[in-house]
């Protein structure tokens, strides 16, 4: 899917990476804890979350994630985007919930990219 | 002369907006050196749990990786209040974290147990009062 259908899908701001919008995520993740984002995801996978700081970025960069969705109405500060812009991390903002948001995109057919077995 | 690149790093105590730092810049020298994706993951997931830690529990520490032909090595020190029980601290879901460390993600008792299965290998020295050494390895 692209990034800039889910930005479509969720009605999300881009807060930057607008060069990113064309890339595709074949799956998602939702986590509020960093800990289980840490062990539970792959590269490539969109991530969805609530967890509005520093360490959020920094978790996405360790990952190789490149791509973010804040939920619930959460916005960066200037810190966060400026190092998600050195990282060349997209990063958009959806007042969705983190079900709503997840809902609709597993409804339109992004997948879960977490490790769950 | 040796065939290893050494990278040492301070992580300073208490101070979460820097945590991760250390594991950025090495994650990069990796990239830089052109190791295999997998590699770069492995050895960023550890450290940076490992530095993680080294803020949560132990009022920083010093951070040695040191990058040889046939593996990395990262061994993480800190002179903190030590672990009185390794075992239980291994155990996916034990945390002493603070709140602080909480509201910012952390703290799930995930650190350890994710950094043993990103590692080939991962000892940890401590010694109540006095602290704790993490040697982690990844083999490339």
């Amino acid at each position: 899917m692209l990034i800039r259908d889910i930005q479509a899908l969720l009605g999300a701001a881009l807060l930057c990476g607008e060069s990113r919008l064309d890339d595709e995520v074949t799956s998602g993740f939702g986590a509020d804890l960093m800990s289980d984002v840490l062990a539970f995801t792959d590269s490539d996978t969109l991530l969805l979350t609530g967890l509005c700081n520093l360490q959020t970025i920094r978790t996405a960069d360790m990952l190789d994630i490149s791509h973010i969705v804040f939920v619930r109405g959460k916005c960066p500060d200037d810190a966060m985007l400026q190092l998600a812009r050195e990282r060349g991390i997209c990063v958009l903002a959806t007042h969705y919930t983190m079900f709503k948001s997840c809902g609709l995109l597993f409804s339109a057919g992004l997948r879960g990219g977490g490790r769950d077995e | 002369m040796s065939d290893c690149l050494t990278l040492r790093f301070t992580v300073p105590a208490d101070d979460f907006t820097r945590a991760g730092e250390a594991s950025s810049s090495t994650k990069a020298t990796l990239k830089q050196l052109g190791l295999p994706a997998d590699i770069i993951r492995r050895v960023a997931i550890v450290m940076y749990e490992g530095e993680i830690n080294m803020v949560i529990h132990a009022n920083g520490g010093e951070i040695t990786v040191e990058i040889c032909p046939d593996q990395i090595v990262m061994v993480l020190k800190d002179t903190g209040p030590g672990i009185p029980d390794i075992q239980q601290a291994m155990q996916a879901g034990w945390s002493t974290a603070s709140g602080a460390a909480r509201d910012l993600g952390f703290g799930a008792g995930m650190g350890l147990p994710n950094m043993k299965k990103c590692a080939d290998s991962l000892d940890i020295e401590s010694t109540v009062g006095v602290g704790t050494t993490v040697t982690a390895v990844v083999r490339l």
